[in-house]
């Protein structure tokens, strides 16, 4: 059997998802063994007509760019969505509170219209279908890994179901609701390792819901700790656009 | 080369970003020349409006996945700017040995991975995995270097995690630095290796003068304090920065420019070497001299070298620092708490591609009102068309299409630009489409 080809394309984003799986190091050479990289434009000038999996970055945000998702979509057998841009619309999405008319004014005051953009950044899945996504801001190069070979094994991609306090309270951190600060843990998905709180910060939910996020028990641990809601509001906003957050 | 050309390279690859070079030449003439920007606006001033001072680099971080920490460093420097946060010697080191840790990533990335396949005749370094293996491992674990000093001081490279306005939320054991400055010592001899492959590399003979702008600070090879130099006007204070960026729009134009006392200057390796070579490290010097690199040197190709020389330096300085805290001991400072107030502050920075600078303008309960950032890609972008508008009339007799289109495309490369830093960087219309 040849081995599966897979390109990896990017659309409105900062490019870290793709940049994390150049630093695999020893496993990126372990992962060559079992598909091709056929395009990867940040690494490579080789371009191929022909793929078997896409591997998208980046949100969909303006409409110029339908016709290439379209075309990729045609061609490609799998849509992954790689990191929280292509999965959940991510830091983009932060803009989608406002008008986009005063957006270009504010960012582009001497030329605000010379450029195209949508009324709001959203994810992939609001272009094409997608088949599976690795979700973060930016990937765990780990779990990329383990996606993409589920993937070539026709299985599923195999993410977590369970919140990112299972893995934080693994990690024997101190609950930062304790520190007295505010954190999406509860209803976020698992997989990164809880890397954030093991690390002195909060969960920003780069990740996206778990699926049935037990939201009344977010809001009453909100509530026991007497958390400003507008600065939770501001945390679920900035990765998660309002249209995904039922993208699970 | 015939009378008439054009050269249309989209989305130019191995770069981060996307950008396309157009030249288009009638009857031996240059009609146009340039380097066009098409990636998407993402308006991150207007999103970091209304956020509070904790997550505006968390926020910023997202400009760039490769230039992460800068973003972090100039966002965070901007705020303990604004409130007037006194930090430690400690918090100022572990800031340093974070920047040395994106630069050695970034410029191990840059030279070996994105602009050494010019030089050996491939596409990409693939294919190199076959012929030059022990490059490409080398290269691999120089690069996991730098992400292991990421994730030792702030939790990871890729947008860190740890580093907080008026301090860092974790710190580093002492044990996990001495393995740290372990790696750092054997990074030298591979660096050693990798300096006489680049010292093969044929560079195309060009030059341009042009104005050089970096950080700078009496006394050291200036990286996340100091004030702005020029190499036309001298030192300038960090907080007139945008005396020095002058934004500017042009016509033809895809990306918000800048300009000082020329029609342009040019940031990163090749202007820090050529304004603050004498702080560089002994070693780093020698690695100069035996890459043939000397201060002021106007070949913009060179700024590859330049980065080279810089790991080296790098290397030394990672070194110093981290003997330094493991004599003094790590000290458990948590972040400072500032006190909150109408404020403007600014942050300057080099990071691998050149200079960066944030500003922001905070209330009285500690949210951004006004944001401002400038990155070293753009301030680059007019430098590099001007450096177009050199070679391709030069070329014309003497380059075929195709020498030329790839002339063009290492140029474009050897600044390695960064596109999706893309806060003031525009759309354009396709002449060719």
């Amino acid at each position: 059997m040849s081995k599966p080809k897979v390109a990896f394309f990017d659309f409105t984003s900062c490019e870290g998802c793709q940049l994390s799986i150049l630093n695999l190091e020893t496993e990126l050479l372990d992962l060559l063994e079992i598909i091709d990289i056929v395009e990867f434009r940040e690494a490579m000038s080789e371009k191929s007509p022909v793929f078997d999996i896409a591997v998208i970055e980046g949100s969909y945000s303006r409409d110029s760019d339908l016709k290439r998702l379209k075309k990729i979509r045609e061609t490609a057998s799998v849509v992954v969505a790689l990191g929280a841009c292509a999965h959940i619309g991510g830091i983009n999405a932060l803009r989608n509170s406002q008008n986009k008319e005063d957006l270009m004014k504010k960012v582009y005051p001497d030329n605000p219209f010379l450029y195209e953009t949508n009324e709001k950044a959203l994810p992939i899945s609001g272009a094409i279908k997608v088949d599976a996504f690795v979700p973060g801001c930016p990937v765990d190069v780990k779990e990329f890994v383990r996606v993409v070979k589920n993937l070539v094994l026709g299985k599923d991609p195999g993410l977590p179901t369970y919140p990112v306090c299972v893995e934080c309270k693994l990690n024997e951190n101190v609950c930062v609701y304790e520190l007295g600060k505010t954190c999406l843990g509860p209803v976020v998905r698992a997989g990164c390792n809880a890397v954030c709180t093991s690390s002195g910060g909060v969960c920003i939910g780069c990740r996206g819901l778990i699926p049935n996020p037990n939201i009344n028990s977010q809001k009453d641990i909100m509530e026991k700790y007497g958390l400003d809601m507008k600065r939770i509001i501001d945390s679920v906003n900035m990765f998660m656009t309002e249209d995904a957050k039922g993208v699970q | 080369m015939g009378e008439t050309i054009t050269i249309g390279v989209n989305h130019i690859t191995r770069v981060e970003g996307h950008g396309n070079i157009k030249v288009d030449v009638q009857n031996g003439e240059v009609k146009e020349c340039k380097l066009e920007i098409v990636e998407a606006p993402r308006f991150f001033e207007a999103m970091l409006e209304g956020r509070h001072y904790t997550e505006a680099s968390l926020i910023t971080s997202r400009i760039c996945g490769i230039c992460s920490v800068g973003h972090q460093l100039a966002s965070v420097k901007a705020t303990e700017d604004a409130f007037g946060i006194k930090l430690s010697k400690q918090n100022r080191q572990l800031k340093t040995l974070l920047d040395m840790g994106q630069y050695f990533e970034s410029h191990v990335l840059h030279t070996y991975f994105l602009a050494v396949p010019d030089f050996v005749g491939a596409p990409s370094v693939f294919p190199l995995i076959a012929t030059h293996k022990d490059v490409v491992l080398s290269a691999l674990k120089l690069k996991k270097l730098g992400h292991d000093i990421g994730d030792m001081v702030a939790g990871r490279l890729v947008h860190p995690i740890s580093m907080t306005p008026g301090g860092f939320t974790m710190m580093p054991t002492e044990k996990k630095l001495e393995e740290i400055l372990d790696r750092i010592q054997d990074a030298k001899g591979e660096l050693e290796d990798g300096a006489k492959l680049i010292s093969q590399l044929k560079l195309p003979d060009f030059q341009r003068e042009t104005e050089y702008i970096s950080l700078y600070k009496e006394g050291e090879y200036a990286f996340i304090d100091g004030n702005i130099y020029s190499s036309d006007k001298g030192e300038i204070s960090y907080k007139d920065y945008r005396n020095v960026t002058n934004e500017y729009l042009v016509p033809h134009s895809t990306a918000k420019r800048t300009r000082f006392s020329r029609s342009s200057y040019m940031v990163g390796a090749l202007a820090r070497f050529n304004n603050n070579y004498s702080w560089l490290s002994d070693s780093a010097k020698e690695a100069a001299e035996t890459l043939g690199l000397k201060q002021g040197c106007y070949n913009p190709y060179m700024n590859t070298v330049a980065q080279m020389v810089e790991l080296f330096h790098i290397i030394d300085n990672s070194t110093a620092i981290i003997e330094d805290m493991l004599s003094n001991g790590i000290k458990d400072e948590k972040p400072v708490v500032p006190e909150l107030k109408n404020c403007t502050g600014v942050g300057a920075v080099e990071v691998p591609r050149g200079i960066l600078f944030h500003e922001y303008t905070y209330d009285d309960k500690g949210f951004i009102t006004k944001a401002n950032c400038i990155i070293p890609t753009g301030q680059n972008l007019q430098n590099i068309e001007d450096d177009m508008n050199e070679i391709v009339p030069a070329a014309l007799k003497v380059r075929s299409k195709e020498e030329l289109t790839l002339d063009l495309e290492m140029l474009v490369r050897a600044y390695d630009p960064c596109i999706s830093c893309s806060c003031h960087l525009l759309d354009v219309e396709f002449i060719n489409e």
